[in-house]
């Protein structure tokens, strides 16, 4: 019987013929890195390998590593492994990360969205053996309404709230979601501030060439004047804390896949609940898996047990994966890299 | 249904009461009449009878979905709610004409009168007619239970704005034994004249939590004070030559309790008094245990009410020879109740005794001794009280002992559900026993946002084994967990039941070996016997 190419390790995602971990949660000499989110990009190793458009974020977050790039479907071979990185939907720059030895393929998700935001490179389905995916939102609950409609109920509160003097606080992720809110918004409503982190991501994007519309930083220069009517994005983490002072009659909002559940909306405690998210829904996942043509497939971070069922039901070999990746966006508010401005 | 979903949305997306009323008398302003009644009962927790089971509805939209029933009965706890849980696999539709609330209630109603098939039919037919904040709310139509935080106040607020009949005087006529088939809008608020009215109970008069100091209160002589009972609220209604008793819940509970069935015979004709119902035996309350027995119960046989007899603990009267004396001082009220108890002259009515002091150390002495007395701490009210309609600062006080506590170990976690899907917050704790740990409570509050999402992180590191949804953790974290109180169970391993277990605090300074051990727990139960 041929050995799996690759292995789950307590550091992380493993290829021992290539040396190589992916999104290792603890320091190794070789990363593969999917995507600049801080579960799956962290400080510490020797070696840094990922996207052209994944790096200039990841340098941000990360400062001075030992970064090389690749381009999309570029190859490098590493000891006979041939490794290649492929659109993953999720956020600007992410990838799903291809191994291939001797004829046997194994897929790395990393997050992914099967379906187009206007930002990220789409999602491309890679054929494989074995596919490790992500199921943060696998359970038939979870099924997302197209993106222009959720944009239009995000345009309408911010105008609502503009006509009645309110500045709109819409807590996003600072990394993709932000920027997915930002592309989808009207300009024509009133200005757009937002958060120090945000901001930052923002200038990184743009300079690689991402068209993002005019945004301009809360700072302590502005008065509570100058937010009558604004929208402003901020990271989740934001919105309970002393930095919303400066807003005066506030209306908030959150975007995020959890926010189709009554539940957890109203334990967020926000006025508003977009559902928008940057994983796959229900159907989304289940398309994505048998676009790969898989027989085995490793579910990680979400509702493993329960996918794993199903998918096993559907004549798969389906497996569940431990790993430190959270998938979700909920909680960003714990991330201090995030929440500092 | 277009409206009532658009009130229900507006209700649900804020916390602030000025937004609901308003959202509630725009409602009440606009309207159909059968509309607004039915609204009116769903908020008040009258619901069309059931007729369909839950069963059914899962199969049915599992069905419908395309997904095995199993895969839709692990997706319900996990979203927390049934009829959500239908609204969210179902695919969104969103085509029917604009049905009113109360055309969709009397289908619902309707359903009664027909075969399966034929219900299965109109069920999935809706389902596919409606979007899915309708779906939803057609679906707790039909299962029940409506939560959307408006209480009775933001009601009576709201349709006094759209009626301009005063507020406390709503609050009184939205009492008691009506459903939207026995009374019209007009008849129950208007003019207030329903035909079943001689059973309507009076709003109860809620007391606030005493949370600074017992010195903030003022002068002693301003107060009177009783022990706090540990039963079920209730209300005494002797009118018309007829017996009425009614639950907090404003549920009509006449029949399980047979004990108060002569009263008529005792006291006279136009007399309401609120107390509190207690299981009784020998001059002292018996566990509320025993009084959980009669709860459920919509019939009462002769063995149960030999094991669990009740009585009033009677403490207040607002009406008395068919007057309404809610205004007349809270002194005077009880010198009025402490004659009609001992003209009565009833075992099934018994005065809640007053408690004697001169100062507030010699009242916290005698809150020290309520376990002893079987109760849950103080009742404090201002003499010259009236009884408010709800919920008012000022006047009364619960005053409540300390909670017992407990170190415990926790051994199992499961994720939340609902509002807490995406966390663990649901543990199993345990203490020692001849050196191994034995699991003794559940608990799945009194953490911080910020502690269930550190938790959250720890146990997906730490996980030693699943069962289903249920992991077994590390034994490391000790927390201390309060409790109100401690009984003997022969269903539980630990071989005790504890009431109202939650986390108190995460004793991060505090090692395993160092939680409590279950001899602990039994020193606690042998304190509590009553």
């Amino acid at each position: 019987m041929r050995k799996d190419l690759l292995e789950f390790t307590d550091r992380g995602i493993y290829c021992p013929k290539a040396g190589v971990f992916i999104d290792p949660w603890k320091p190794v000499d070789r990363a593969l890195i999917t995507h600049g989110h801080a579960d799956h990009a962290r400080p510490g190793h020797g070696r840094y390998l990922c996207t052209a458009a994944a790096a200039p974020v990841i340098r941000l977050r990360l400062g001075e590593i030992r970064l090389d790039t690749v381009a999309f479907g570029e190859t490098r071979t590493i000891n006979g492994v041939d490794i290649s990185f492929h659109p993953a939907g999720h956020i600007p720059g992410s990838a799903q990360i291809r191994l291939e030895y001797r004829g046997d393929v194994w897929v790395v998700s990393g997050d992914y969205k099967a379906r187009p935001d206007s930002l990220s490179e789409t999602f491309e389905p890679v054929a494989c053996n074995a596919f490790i995916s992500e199921c943060t939102f696998g359970l038939p609950v979870f099924n997302w309404r197209p993106q222009s409609e959720v944009m239009s109920d995000i345009n309408g509160w911010w105008r609502d709230n503009a006509d009645a003097g309110r500045t709109s606080v819409l807590g996003a992720y600072s990394l993709g979601k932000a920027q997915r809110v930002l592309t989808g918004v009207d300009e024509g409503i009133g200005p757009i501030f937002t958060h120090g982190a945000v901001e930052n991501t923002n200038a990184v994007l743009k300079a690689q060439g991402l068209n993002l519309p005019r945004t301009v930083q809360v700072t302590d220069e502005q008065g509570k004047e100058d937010f009558a009517g604004s929208l402003v994005i901020a990271p989740p983490g934001a919105l309970g804390s002393n930095w919303m002072r400066r807003f005066p009659r506030v209306s908030t909002a959150f975007a995020s896949g959890w926010m189709a559940m009554r539940g957890v909306r109203r334990r967020r405690a926000v006025d508003r609940g977009f559902v928008l998210s940057d994983h796959c829904d229900w159907s989304e996942l289940n398309e994505a898996i048998a676009a790969t043509g898989a027989e085995r497939i490793y579910v990680t971070h979400g509702y493993t047990d329960i996918f794993r069922r199903w998918l096993e039901e559907r004549g798969y070999d389906a497996r569940i994966v431990e790993t430190e990746y959270r998938g979700d966006d909920l909680e960003e508010a714990s991330s201090g890299a995030e929440a500092s401005p | 249904m277009k409206d009532f979903a658009d009130l229900f949305t507006a209700l649900d997306r804020t916390t602030k009461t000025t937004v609901k009323v308003a959202a509630l008398a725009d409602f009440f302003s606009s309207a159909r009449a059968d509309d607004k009644l039915w609204t009116i009962a769903l908020l008040s927790h009258r619901r069309p009878r059931r007729t369909v089971n839950t069963t059914l509805l899962r199969a049915w939209a599992a069905e419908t979905a395309g997904i095995p029933l199993w895969l839709f009965e692990e997706a319900y706890p996990v979203v927390g709610d049934l009829a959500e849980t239908i609204a969210l696999v179902l695919p969104e539709h969103g085509d029917a004409d604009d049905v009113a609330l109360s055309e969709w209630i009397n289908l619902i109603v309707g359903l009664r009168d027909v075969g399966e098939e034929a219900r299965k039919a109109a069920v999935i037919d809706a389902w596919t007619r409606l979007d899915r904040v309708e779906c939803f709310l057609f679906n707790k139509l039909i299962t029940g239970g409506f939560r959307v935080g408006v209480s009775q106040k933001l009601m009576s607020r709201a349709l006094s704005k759209a009626t301009g009949i005063d507020e406390a005087v709503i609050a009184h006529r939205l009492m008691g034994d009506w459903t939207p088939q026995t009374t019209t809008f007009d008849e129950l608020i208007l003019s207030g004249d329903s035909s079943d009215s001689h059973s309507r109970p009076y709003p109860f008069c809620l007391a606030y939590a005493l949370d600074d100091g017992v010195e903030s209160l003022g002068e002693t002589a301003d107060w009177m004070a009783e022990r706090k009972w540990d039963g079920i609220r209730g209300q005494i209604i002797v009118r018309n030559g007829e017996v009425f008793v009614w639950s907090r819940g404003e549920e009509l509970v006449t029949d399980r309790f047979p004990e108060f069935h002569n009263l008529a015979g005792c006291l006279p004709d136009g007399t309401v008094i609120d107390g509190e119902i207690l299981p009784w035996r020998d001059g002292r309350p018996l566990e509320f245990q025993s009084l959980q027995t009669r709860i459920g119960r919509k019939t009462v046989g002769k063995k149960l009410l030999k094991d669990a007899p009740v009585i009033l603990m009677a403490y207040d009267l607002m009406e008395d020879v068919g007057i309404d004396i809610r205004e007349v001082a809270f002194e005077k009220r009880r010198t009025r109740l402490e004659e009609l108890i001992g003209d009565a002259d009833t075992p099934a009515l018994r005065l809640s005794p007053l408690l004697a002091f001169d100062d507030w150390p010699t009242l916290a002495a005698e809150r020290e001794v309520s376990r002893a007395h079987a109760s849950e701490g103080l009742m404090l009210k201002r003499r010259g009280s009236v009884y408010h309609t709800g919920r008012k600062k000022g006047d009364w006080f619960k005053w409540k002992i300390d909670p017992m506590t407990v170190d415990a170990v926790m051994i199992y976690a499961q994720r939340g559900h609902g509002r807490r899907a995406n966390l663990y917050t649901d543990f199993t704790f345990a203490v020692w026993k001849d050196g191994e740990l034995v699991p003794f409570t559940k608990a799945y509050s009194g953490l911080t946002d910020a502690e269930f999402n550190e938790i959250t992180n720890w146990v997906r590191r730490n996980t030693l084994e699943r069962f289903g949804p249920v992991r077994r953790v590390n034994p490391v974290h000790v927390f201390e967990i309060a409790f109100e109180g401690i009984q003997k169970s022969k269903r539980h391993k630990s071989g005790i039941a504890l009431r109202f277990p939650r986390m108190r605090r995460w004793r991060k300074d505090k090692p395993a070996d160092e939680a409590g051990t279950i001899e602990e727990l039994h020193a606690l139960l042998n304190s509590s016997d009553v």
